[in-house]
């Protein structure tokens, strides 16, 4: 089988600007939410309690949500998750109350609500663990149960928040080294601008949808930051190689070869590990639903910066062929231009 | 060219063995067990408990697969869950005389049903996070500051001593925040009293002008602070296993992370609100004198300032107290604590007993102090409250007794937090995360289903667009999912759903360089290149690029590794392995494969690696 029947190099680089064009609107407008509407941060940042709760049969949200509010923790968010059964409640922190102390009242509401009470049950799992949990019991059924709760202090909200913006900063530094002294500079600064381009599309993303971001979305992105650099990496090595071995082309023509002749493989792969992605955003559950989206979003844009934009900005920053072969004057002994050296 | 020296073929199956070896213990399961620990922070579990649990289940007619002594704990493994519950009975009933005051906890848990000789062999399954398995995590805060001004308040009175042994006549010492501070009148005395100082060498001094004296400002040396620090730390985290224990958790992590930060694990415990009971209960334990004085009373009544060096609390029936400023002894001075029943008047005491240095400060304070009130202060979050004010009858040891005004619960509550020892700073929670055990199972199912799916999905569009290559590739992506389990069996890192996430996504981004190659072969072959040449070529071009982006890709990995923390961190681990051993699967094992499969063949006309199209040419040129 071979999906990619090219008969001759496909001519990019002429309609760089029109890309350059379009990767600068979308780059804008994911700006523009970033700023206008904000990320919705997950709790890990901004500190505060999450609360998922299952009940026995398909939950309301509203009652729920003013048996909560009635409690008066603030701006409270009642919502679905996953099922119709399962609702997660998030409340933000707030000075003055004991916040250890949420989960625990706001699980006695909801049992309040559906006339039971908080007992305390010691048992053993089906495997032979002991367990021991509060248990809302209402006329011997369980109408509701707590699966999951999270508390996040505020120290250690602005913590993690910066940690990200470190590890963001590290991974960028470092790849643009590390191209720098594989590559060349303008290499690095067209990759880095490339994938930049990339980790701003999927946040604006995640601000127009206003999905929440956590953790984990800040690992798939920073994961599809080295992803699709290497996908960049690609596609210079073989900018490199195709100026060696084709001295009568210009730059254009180099960078279209290069593209041309990695395009296969470069669709190959992304759809490869797409189709993990997609395995993972349908069998992962609601845990992972936002990672695997992040990773989806990653993915297609890394497609097109690698192949459209970063060996475009490389194009506008001046590449030439003594850039990267001066590294290797006596040439490559493939090299079927190769002549006499004076 | 393509031929594999022995060795390198060697190199292969050892590594594929050692992964098959390790990875096993993962598909055995878990079975119940029993494990027994220490409830008493004096008593030792070690080799000789086996014999008795041993002997426990042979007369209760139970059988264990086996019954081993495990660091700390003995555990005996059974069969089904029946078995375990009775067995559990049988071995506290016979180590456990009295239920009331439990020598050893019984706690059931469960143990790899792996067989013995690969555990030997420290082959062991993967160790879940609490998101996986169900459990509790916190993470505390240790209050530095609190344990300072602790420090200097200790000092302080060590200081008061000293001077007064040495017969340097002061003119007063108090303590301004962490540092404390000595007026002296004149050079005389000056002198003596910086000879004196020498003694103390966690302080450093510093003279100032005070109106017609001279004061001395001592501060704690920042060695001396960090040693504080750090001994803070070590002492909450003792403590903490010494409440946990109380627990009956099975396998509790109680881990510092950072400089001020403990991290508490509980595995199978869903309910917070009775661990926060215990751990939670952030709380310092200090014993003082009271103010029985009149100015004293009078500052309890509410008519007369506190005195100087005084405090008021109040006390837990709601009582104001006034009690003095100087520590006499810390939670750290007190070994045990039982709540039991005075023998004459039958009514519950708690039994206290402090270590030597203690006992020698009791008996001076107690001797001098007769008849007078001794608070025991109980610290949370900073706000002291006074849980009892007994009257000292006569000159105590190394053991007395509290007794009065006390119900048995209030008692057993006492000694419980005496017992468990005090923490040496208060701690606030700043994290805390529950997960159910339902949750747990389903997390692991979606996990393992994104998985097993997506590698299906994979090796299905390799094998048929690339033909033997593709199934080539496969294997060795097959490889890299067993070498990635293995090792995070063997390095016992913590597998958690983003770690899952990351063993998918790293398979999925694993496959890349396989691709490459397989391209790059195809590439070659397009060009006419014979056969055995261009799966040579094609391997060797595509090795630079592999490199090349595994590098960004783990620099990537290295960065979430250093930086993150939670849940990234679970996935930045799982990620950094499988991109190192993603190298070593989809290069050197599927090289090894292609070379065992074609590398003998020495006239070899065409490859299995699906269509070689070429623009212009009619028909493909090779083909399976």
């Amino acid at each position: 089988m071979e999906f990619f029947r090219i008969k001759r190099d496909i001519p990019f680089m002429r309609h760089a600007l029109v890309f350059n064009i379009i990767s600068f609107a979308t780059f804008a407008a994911a700006v523009f939410f970033l700023v206008t509407r904000g990320l919705h941060l997950s709790i890990e940042f901004t500190g505060g309690n999450v609360l998922e709760v299952e009940y026995a049969r398909a939950a309301e949200v509203d009652k729920v949500r003013t048996s909560v509010e009635a409690l008066g923790f603030g701006e409270v968010q009642v919502q679905n998750f996953g099922t119709s059964r399962d609702v997660l409640i998030r409340l933000p922190l707030r000075e003055g109350t004991a916040q250890a102390e949420v989960v625990g009242r706001v699980f006695g509401a909801l049992c309040a609500a559906e006339s039971g009470t908080v007992q305390q049950r010691e048992g053993v799992s089906d495997e032979g663990e002991s367990i021991s949990r509060q248990v809302c019991e209402a006329a011997g059924a369980e109408p509701v149960q707590l699966k999951r709760s999270e508390f996040v202090g505020p120290q250690v909200g602005k913590e993690l928040a910066v940690d990200g913006a470190t590890a963001l900063g590290f991974v960028i530094v470092g790849i643009m080294i590390y191209l720098a002294f594989r590559f060349e500079w303008k290499f690095a600064v067209a990759a880095i601008v490339a994938n930049l381009h990339d980790v701003i599309i999927i946040l604006g993303f995640f601000a127009f949808f206003q999905w929440e971001f956590s953790l984990s979305v800040l690992a798939a992105v920073l994961a599809v930051l080295g992803y699709s650099v290497n996908e960049s990496v690609v596609i210079f090595d073989r900018i490199r190689e195709a100026f060696r071995r084709y001295r009568k082309m210009d730059s254009a023509q180099t960078i279209d070869h290069a593209i041309t002749s990695t395009i296969s493989r470069t669709i190959i792969t992304h759809g490869s590990t797409q189709m993990m992605v997609l395995s993972m955003l349908l069998f992962g559950g609601p845990t992972l639903h936002y990672f695997a989206l992040a990773l989806t979003i990653g993915i297609c844009f890394g497609i097109y910066s690698s192949v459209f934009v970063a060996a475009a900005i490389a194009m506008w920053l001046g590449v030439k062929r003594e850039d990267l072969v001066r590294a290797a004057p006596k040439g490559d002994p493939d090299d079927p231009n190769a002549g006499a050296v004076v | 060219m393509n031929r594999y020296p022995w060795w390198k073929y060697a190199i292969l199956a050892i590594a594929v063995v050692v992964g098959l070896l390790y990875t096993l213990p993962n598909f055995f399961g878990e079975a119940p067990a029993v494990q027994v620990s220490s409830a008493k922070a004096t008593l030792k579990v070690d080799a000789d408990l086996v014999p008795r649990v041993e002997q426990a289940l042979k007369d209760a007619a139970v059988e264990a697969d086996f019954v081993q002594l495990d660091g700390t704990s003995v555990r005996a493994r059974f069969g089904d869950t029946d078995t375990q519950i009775k067995a559990k009975d049988a071995i506290a009933q016979a180590l456990n005389p009295d239920p009331a005051d439990p020598s050893y906890i019984v706690a059931l848990n469960l143990l790899s049903r792996s067989p013995a000789w690969l555990s030997s062999l420290h082959a062991l399954p993967m160790y879940l996070g609490l998101d996986l398995r169900g459990g509790v995590h916190f993470l505390m805060q240790v209050d530095m500051k609190a344990a300072l001004t602790r420090r200097a308040e200790a000092l302080t009175g060590d200081l008061r001593t000293l001077l007064r042994d040495k017969g340097v006549r002061h003119a007063g010492i108090v303590r301004a925040g962490n540092s404390i501070e000595i007026r002296v009148r004149d050079a005389a005395t000056l002198a003596a009293a910086r000879t004196a100082l020498a003694e103390l060498p966690d302080l450093e001094w510093s003279e100032a002008a005070d109106g017609d004296a001279t004061k001395l400002v001592g501060n704690i040396k920042p060695e001396a602070a960090r040693l504080v620090q750090d001994q803070a730390l070590k002492q909450n985290i003792v403590t903490l296993h010494n409440r946990i224990n109380e627990l009956g958790v099975a396998e509790p992590v109680i881990q510092q992370q950072g400089a001020d930060r403990v991290v508490v694990q509980l595995p199978g415990v869903q309910d917070t609100a009775k661990a926060k009971d215990i751990i939670g209960r952030t709380a310092t334990l200090e014993l003082r004198l009271v103010d029985d004085s009149p100015e004293g009373l009078a500052a309890a009544a509410g008519t007369a300032p506190v005195p100087f060096g005084a405090e008021r609390y109040v006390e837990r029936g709601g009582q104001p107290l006034i009690v003095k400023r100087q520590v006499i002894l810390t939670g750290e001075n007190l070994t045990d604590a039982q709540a039991g029943f005075s023998g004459d008047t039958q009514e519950p005491v708690v039994n206290l007993t402090v270590d030597a240095k203690g006992a020698r400060i009791m008996r001076d304070t107690s001797r001098e102090n007769i008849k007078k009130r001794m608070a025991i202060l109980l610290f949370e979050k900073g706000k002291g409250e006074v849980i009892t004010a007994p009257v000292i009858q006569s000159e105590l040891g190394a053991r007395f007794q509290i007794s009065g005004r006390m119900t048995t619960a209030e008692a057993n509550d006492t000694a419980l937090l005496l017992r468990a020892g005090s923490l040496a700073a208060p701690m606030e929670i700043i994290e805390e995360r529950t997960i159910g055990p339902s949750l747990g199972a389903e997390n692991i199912a979606k996990g393992f289903n994104s998985v097993i799916w997506g590698f299906a999905a994979i090796a299905l569009f390799m094998c048929v667009y690339y033909m033997l290559f593709g199934v080539f590739s496969t294997l060795a992506l097959a490889v890299n999912l067993l070498l990635l389990m293995a090792l995070l069996s063997m390095l016992q890192a913590t597998l958690t759903l983003p770690g899952i996430a990351a063993i998918a996504l790293t398979l999925g981004m694993a496959i890349d360089a396989n691709v490459l190659i397989n391209e790059r072969v195809r590439e070659e072959l397009r060009a006419g290149a014979a056969p055995q040449a261009a799966i040579h070529t094609g391997y060797e071009r595509a090795w630079a690029t592999i490199l090349d982006s595994n590098i960004t890709t783990l620099i990537a990995g290295v960065a979430l590794l250093a930086f993150g923390s939670g849940p990234v961190r679970g996935f930045a681990v799982v990620h950094c392995l499988g991109i190192l051993t993603s190298m070593f699967s989809a290069v050197l094992f599927s090289r090894g494969l292609v070379n065992l499969w074609y590398g003998r063949q020495k006239k070899l006309k065409a490859v299995s690696i699906g269509t070689v199209w070429r623009p212009g040419a009619a028909k493909p040129a090779a083909q399976a």
